[in-house]
């Protein structure tokens, strides 16, 4: 693969910043005096490339959408560009979201600004990086089993993944339709609760978005924690977790408790068929989103003399990279006659069993969950060979997705120099209980967060 | 293949055929099912289109509610029962003008479930059992004769919604199917959902076939056939079919559960490349859409609102306008003619007065006119008032039709045009009389023999009279006077 080289990419980096600032002189006199009306003036914002944007191409890090720009922008993109941002450009990211550290874009891997050796974290690794990195400081991103949240972790920023149906998913490349969430990576709580203000609410292009009032998130910044009672739930916290891992996460909860909160210890005993589960429903619709990418109207078409079935076979062949046909034939297998009882019902069953998990526990007088983000920190480029042990990435966090509950990750210290996340989990549409903790824990720890 | 014309002619004799139809209807949405594109037929390519029903990446979905509400509308016209939730489903498959690689229809949660629809007449009446009707996108058009060498996609018609309905394997022979279809269209075309017109691929339609032995009760295996794009192509398909499957059970051989395409050029049913016939749909839930969830209340009204549909009219205007079956049958083909019949009808008070001139001169001029009923130049209240001046005898019978002809031709009343064309039938004595001494004294011999007593000549006098007047005189008006002059 032949990307640009240095130079090049800096020279289009500068030209792209002249653009921008063109545009936000503009803005400037316009908007900047209106903090109500336009709460993102000033703020140029990165978006994760699987978001529809007008006038930078949207590839969803993959071979098949190589020079593709959208006629159409995304609904989140909309409203980013209504409240005054910019957009400053788009990140890179797992092909079609789908990885846990960004080395699977057709693009190259991205790398973690704290140590280059290291992943950022995927698929918003990118995103995360970008805000990391001190480029923005909001970016969006998109969950479908940890993306927003575990690269957060690993940069040691802070990403929210929504309600599902908080968020407009018009404009976001489907890749499991049930599970995907756009959200938002901040360099504090409160940059991502001001992201989360601009972009939340029902959209009549989605069917799925939800029509229910959307709180001023950034109000809850000063709320008092006490009365509150956060769950700490085993499956989170296994023997085998890394023990100075869970030193930090005692070292938040304390930090809670120190905000007036109460800590109780809970279960959540389907987690462990979390992974399993996630690995049928999401494949099972990337396989049926994915089929969209045909060589027929856009992207890449492979063709040769041999008929319409040989075009399809090469431009999928040509255009997908592995983990992408990995889970494609794997959804493909599962959706099929003879399999579907077998496995999507199932895996629907048992989905069903890990959202009344929450759903008891919030019942039982639990007002937060707080569990660890990630069970340890980044990993260097080409650790994880074994897509199993890739997959065990989002073994905290995919659940959040399967229920549809909100959860945003903050750094909550670090291990060998390198961050780590606490995550906290509320009910359905609670984001603003959510923020309420993020900030109590971001304030209560100060700056050990980063340390 | 089997073809109709090798067919030995008595291999059907021991066999009954049973068909069950699936049919496609476009309903008629101002925009498509899921995006806001108009749905005019006839648009240059792809000009009705947008991010969604192209399928670019990151677009969704959004549910018409018109096409819910003319979808309801049929099942609740079909005797369904409406289910309060119903699920999207995903069907996929790849091909060229299925722009997502998945058409969004329901599976296993349709619309409406369990109808029926009476057809025939006498003998020949039965009830067939609507199984299901369910929602669903069209796709595009391929177009392979366009350009050589390769096919052109139109994607005008990608995402226009449908309902398809599908029916129990209720129909025994192929003039079942033929009434199944258009009872089916008309009740369609009554109930305004749809422009129900297989030329224009508004309504198509897929026979499941199989033939079993006379007296049995199982069902034989079928086959689905497809390709069919006419009523009496469907007629032709089943039986060509039926003939091959019978042929084939006769010699003792299986019918193999398949899907052949109908060749209307060859009159001929072949097997479809096992390709075409062998998807696995993979079906699943389509998440981008949310259960459709019904208002119980909106399904009631839904149904409150249906017109009156073809049976009850037909009973109804037998009923209150005495009419024979066959002329009902006539005048309720479309509800615009009946709408047309009923009006006129009404305003005139004489029904089958009216009946007589909506069959005959009405029919008649809009064969040849291409008007339909909505756009003709005559409207009801004129045909009436036409009739009423013929029944108080301002207009003969025979110069009404020359009326009635100028007024579908210059939209005028009946009154202008009869003033017009001199043809207000003259009543006056003396004009009258003065005529009648005219054509006896032009035509003495005649008139010799008519006063004699030779009675039969009376008819070729007033017809004299008449064209001396130029069809103004009242023809009851001449004969009294030819009769007095004969001393009567």
């Amino acid at each position: 693969m032949t990307g640009p080289t240095a130079v090049e990419s800096v020279t289009a980096s500068f030209a792209r910043m002249e653009a921008v600032r063109a545009g936000a002189d503009g803005l400037n006199c316009v908007l900047w005096s209106d903090r109500e009306r336009a709460p993102l003036a000033g703020y140029p914002v990165a978006v994760k490339d699987n978001i529809a944007t007008l006038d930078l191409p949207t590839t969803c890090g993959s071979r098949i959408l190589e020079g593709y720009v959208s006629p159409y922008e995304a609904t989140v993109v909309s409203r980013l560009r209504a409240a005054g941002s910019v957009v400053l450009c788009k990140t890179n990211c797992d092909e079609f979201a789908m990885g846990s550290s960004n080395e699977n874009s057709a693009y190259g891997p991205v790398r973690n600004p704290i140590d280059p050796c290291r992943v950022p974290g995927g698929s918003s690794g990118g995103s995360a990086a970008a805000v990391a990195a001190g480029i923005v400081r909001i970016a969006l991103g998109s969950e479908t089993g940890g993306s927003v949240r575990q690269p957060a972790a690993f940069c040691g920023v802070v990403g929210v993944k929504p309600t599902y149906g908080r968020v407009s998913r018009f404009g976001l490349v489907a890749f499991a339709s049930s599970l995907d969430q756009v959200g938002v990576l901040g360099r504090t709580v409160d940059d991502a609760a001001l992201g989360m203000e601009v972009i939340a609410g029902r959209d009549p292009y989605d069917s799925t978005s939800a029509d229910r009032p959307v709180p001023r998130y950034r109000d809850a910044a000063s709320q008092p924690m006490r009365g509150l009672t956060i769950g700490r739930p085993a499956e989170y916290f296994p023997p085998s977790l890394d023990r100075r891992v869970a030193a930090l996460c005692d070292r938040a909860l304390d930090a809670l408790r120190s905000q007036g909160a109460q800590v109780r210890d809970i279960s959540l005993p389907h987690t462990d068929l979390a992974i399993p589960v996630y690995y049928i429903i999401a494949p099972a619709e990337a396989s049926s989103n994915l089929a969209r990418f045909d060589g027929v109207r856009y992207g890449l078409r492979v063709t040769g003399d041999d008929g319409l079935r040989a075009m399809y076979e090469r431009t999928r062949s040509r255009g997908f990279g592995p983990e992408v046909t990995r889970r494609v034939l794997l959804g493909t297998y599962v959706l099929s006659a003879g399999y579907y009882d077998a496995y999507y019902k199932k895996a629907q069953e048992v989905r069903a069993c890990i959202t009344e998990d929450f759903r008891s526990a919030f019942a039982s007088g639990i007002d937060v969950i707080f569990t660890p983000t990630t069970p340890s920190p980044a990993f260097e480029l080409g650790a994880k060979s074994d897509p199993y042990e890739m997959y065990l990435n989002d073994i905290f966090t995919c659940t959040g997705n399967l229920a549809g509950v909100p959860g945003i990750s903050v750094p909550i210290g670090r291990v060998d120099g390198l961050p780590i996340g606490g995550q906290l989990i509320t009910r359905h549409f609670d984001e603003a209980g959510m923020f309420a903790a993020a900030y109590a824990l971001e304030r209560a720890l100060g700056d050990e967060a980063h340390r | 293949m089997t073809s109709l014309r090798d067919a030995p002619a008595d291999v059907t004799a021991r066999y009954e055929m049973v068909v069950g139809l699936e049919v496609h209807v476009q309903l008629r949405t101002h925009t498509k099912a899921f995006c806001s594109c108009d749905t005019t037929y006839g648009a240059p390519p792809n000009v009705n289109t947008c991010p969604v029903c192209l399928a670019l990446p990151g677009a969704l979905p959004a549910l018409n509610r018109e096409a819910v509400h003319l979808a309801m509308r049929a099942a609740h016209a079909l005797g369904c029962t409406v289910n309060p939730v119903s699920v999207f489903a995903r069907k996929n498959y790849f091909y060229p003008d299925l722009p997502k690689g998945y058409q969004i229809s329901q599976y296993d949660r349709p619309l409406a479930l369990g109808g029926r629809l009476d057809i025939g007449d006498g003998d020949a009446a039965r009830t067939v059992g609507i199984t299901r009707v369910h929602m669903e996108e069209d796709a595009g058009k391929s177009i392979h004769d366009r350009y050589p060498g390769a096919t052109a996609i139109d994607l005008n018609r990608a995402g226009v919604p449908l309902i398809e309905i599908v029916s129990e394997p209720d129909m025994r022979s192929s003039p079942d199917a033929v009434a199944y279809l258009t009872a089916l269209k008309q009740i369609l075309e009554y109930i305004d959902v749809s422009d129900v017109s297989m030329e224009e691929g508004s309504l198509r339609v897929d026979a499941n076939v199989s033939a079993r032995l006379l007296g049995a009760t199982a069902l034989g295996t079928k086959t689905e056939v497809k390709n069919m794009n006419s009523f009496s192509g469907v007629q032709r398909a089943l039986e060509a079919e039926f003939e091959r499957q019978c042929a084939l059970l006769e010699r003792g051989e299986r019918v193999h559960q398949q899907t052949m395409l109908w060749d209307g050029a060859r009159n001929e049913v072949r097997p479809a490349r096992s390709k075409e016939a062998s998807h696995d749909y993979r079906y699943f839930p389509e998440p981008d859409l949310p259960p459709l969830v019904l208002d119980p209340q909106w399904i009631d009204e839904v149904r409150r609102e249906l017109p009156e549909l073809p049976r009850v009219r037909r009973a109804r205007f037998a009923r209150e306008y005495g009419l024979a079956g066959a002329d009902v049958g006539v005048l309720t083909a479309t509800p615009a003619l009946a709408d047309y019949f009923e009006a006129a009808a009404k305003a005139h008070g004489d029904a089958k007065a009216a009946a007589n001139w909506v069959m005959g001169e009405v029919l008649a001029a809009l064969n040849t006119s291409s008007n339909s009923v909505k756009t003709f130049r005559v409207p009801p209240a004129s045909l009436a008032r036409l009739l009423d001046l013929v029944r108080e005898g301002v207009v003969s019978h025979s110069a009404a039709k020359r009326v009635f002809a100028l007024m579908a031709e210059t939209g005028d009343t009946p009154e202008r045009v009869a003033e017009r064309e001199g043809l207000v039938q003259v009543r006056d004595a003396d004009e009258l009389a003065r005529w009648v001494d005219e054509v006896l004294a032009e035509h003495p011999a005649e008139a010799g023999r008519f006063r004699a007593g030779e009675k039969k000549l009376l008819g070729v006098l007033v017809g004299l009279v008449m064209k001396k007047s130029k069809g103004r005189a009242d023809p009851r008006r001449v004969n009294q006077l030819l009769s007095e002059r004969a001393g009567g």
